[in-house]
């Protein structure tokens, strides 16, 4: 059974458009002019227990709109949505006790207290039992390295430090569900890593569902077999993240080292050259070509190493965004 | 009975996390809470001037109070402002609002109301915790401007008054902070409500002051229980029936501002937009 069910869903908001200037401002005293954004245009997925999938989408693609309606924040415009079988906007206590969302690092901590504090405010408001929520609170504290700074005052950690936080603070429910908003956009890379590891451990361990937007693919591609792409408030895409490199990019890319220092001068006959540093080249060609691309190049050039690669993920997905974008 | 424990808990709980963060910036506390008592200075010395100015004698009385009384009036109202007054709690709600820092109690199963006034409770249990010395000095100061100490059934009805005019004074302000569902900002609200409290409450003058038939209105206002009522009662201008009567006309408005409050949270949250990512 779909622990998520996303039917037809839609969400449209009246935006104020006003003109710059002076002129404008006075006129917007007495008459205003609005227009409806549509911000998700009646979408629909499943997701199963136990997946992680990523929500991906350009800015304003319509991904941390569907996070609200799926969080209970905000109403729909129409269609329906079922998580855990509640109705998130109903907002009803069963529901809100069986999943989490984060969204940002200044979410739920209390800004001037050590976060220890927050967490046991949490056990309070979900009715947690002490023995329980202790060792949960040690394996959350120990797999996040966050344990000697629960006692500190979360104005004084740093972004990582906090983000890691707001993590615990989402998990010592047990969510069924977690809704995940670009969990390490401003991490550091470190940061990054450890936060997509621990996400990849506990996923795997308790068998959440998580819906995860990120604009960071590394985070993706760690974590996620299945995508669904967002882009003008519809989906473009529901399957396997592979699926989208074969669909959506037809180039492959051969990677080149020349013998000596020197590489030829002609290889854009052979593909498109996206990097060089003598004595390697980047070549990006055609995928049905590469064979007979492949041979030419062996035949022809006195070559030391070779590879063959696929276009990276980001590639992909910015070009699958932008052809979109482009045909409407 | 779990259910309710369990709920009691969460309160205790929030309760307690607020104190511990009112204790935080203790110098910044601590001159706020003294700076307050400044305004009572300038009051008796206003009011010194008012009288002095009718005339000489100690015993001149205008509208009913002599000097003495107005002392004892505006101590009073010192202490039910100390009570009813809600620093920050409007903006801070329109702050959340449009910030979107309201979301974590959308998401929490956990009242937003039901938080807010147990924050406030803990603010004023410390500001109360600091207050009560200085508060015991200036009222051992000004001694001789009270007549007597009120009876038994009076000062348990301005305990209570001074409760009502916590619980008024934090709905009227809540409600005003639910306005930025629809508004966002709520600053020239505020101006204007503390403008005209601090003249319908009787903060300014006591409101038996007021002629006909201006004084029967604004009687029928809330704003009289946040100062007016509970300096009042204590100062033994109402008898025990009266008490009673306006006791009760204050628990009617507690019931008609707490409805208002959940239908501008129930109707503001359809409208919720969630900004701020």
């Amino acid at each position: 059974m779909a622990i998520i069910e996303v039917h037809q869903l839609a969400k449209h908001y009246q935006v104020f458009r006003k003109n710059a200037g002076w002129s404008a401002s006075i006129t917007g005293l007495f008459h205003r002019e609005y227009h409806t954004v549509r911000a998700v245009k009646e979408v629909g997925f499943q997701i199963e227990r136990g997946e992680m999938v990523a929500f991906l989408g350009p800015n304003g693609a319509g991904k941390t709109t569907t996070l609200k309606l799926l969080s209970g924040l905000i109403y729909p415009t129409s269609g329906t949505a079922t998580v855990l079988g509640y109705i998130p906007w109903q907002r009803c206590n069963a529901y809100r006790k069986r999943f989490a969302l984060v969204m940002g690092q200044k979410n739920q901590l209390w800004w001037d207290l050590p976060a220890q504090e927050s967490f046991i405010l949490h056990r309070e408001i979900y009715d947690i039992e002490p023995v329980p929520f202790q060792r949960r609170l040690d394996e959350l504290t120990d797999l996040l390295e966050v344990r000697q700074l629960i006692k500190q005052p979360v104005r004084e950690l740093s972004l990582g430090e906090r983000m890691r936080m707001e993590l615990i603070a989402s998990l010592l429910h047990s969510p069924e569900v977690l809704l995940l908003d670009e969990p390490t956009i401003g991490l550091d890379v470190v940061s990054q890593r450890k936060v997509q590891g621990f996400l990849r451990h506990y996923q795997a361990e308790q068998q959440m569902t998580v819906l995860l937007t990120s604009h960071y693919m590394k985070d993706v591609e760690a974590l996620c077999r299945r995508a669904i792409i967002i882009n003008e408030g519809e989906i473009k895409h529901d399957g396997p993240l592979a699926d989208i490199v074969d669909r959506f990019s037809s180039v492959k890319q051969i990677h080149l080292q020349f013998a000596g220092n020197e590489i030829p001068v002609d290889l854009e006959r052979y593909g498109k050259v996206i990097d060089q540093v003598p004595p390697r080249v980047k070549l990006e060609v055609p995928r049905q070509e590469l064979p007979t691309i492949l041979a030419a190049l062996l035949d022809r050039y006195a070559i030391e190493d070779v590879g063959v690669q696929e276009r990276p993920l980001e590639d992909a997905i910015a070009q699958l965004f932008s052809q979109k974008s482009s045909d409407q | 009975m779990t259910r309710m424990t369990s709920t009691m808990r969460v309160k205790w709980c929030i309760l307690r996390t607020s104190i511990e963060e009112r204790l935080v910036y203790r110098a910044d506390f601590a001159f706020a809470t003294l700076v307050r008592f400044l305004p009572i200075v300038t009051q008796v010395f206003l009011w010194g001037a008012v009288y002095d100015a009718t005339g000489p004698d100690d015993t001149k009385v205008i509208n009913g109070y002599t000097f003495g009384d107005m002392v004892a009036y505006s101590l009073l109202v010192m202490v039910s402002r100390a009570f009813s007054s809600m620093p920050g709690l409007t903006t801070g709600i329109a702050r959340d609002i449009r910030d979107g820092a309201v979301k974590k109690f959308l998401i929490q199963p956990i009242d937003l109301l039901d938080y807010l006034f147990w924050h406030r409770v803990a603010h004023k249990l410390v500001y109360y915790a600091v207050a009560f010395f200085p508060f015991v000095f200036v009222f051992w100061l000004c001694r001789d401007y009270f007549h007597a100490w009120p009876d038994s059934i009076t000062f348990a009805g301005g305990l209570v008054s001074l409760l009502l005019a916590f619980v008024v004074g934090f709905l009227i302000e809540s409600l005003m902070g639910l306005c930025a569902f629809w508004f966002l900002e709520v600053s020239s609200l505020v101006f204007v409500y503390m403008m005209l409290s601090y003249f319908l409450s009787g903060h300014m003058l006591p409101l038996d002051w007021l002629p006909e038939p201006y004084a029967r209105g604004i009687q029928l206002l809330p704003f009289k229980y946040l100062a007016f009522v509970p300096a009042g009662i204590l100062l033994g201008k109402y008898d025990h029936a009266q008490l009673m009567i306006e006791l009760l006309q204050g628990f009617l408005w507690v019931i008609v501002l707490f409805a208002l409050n959940r239908l501008a949270l129930s109707r503001g949250l359809r409208r919720y937009s969630a900004y701020g990512g």
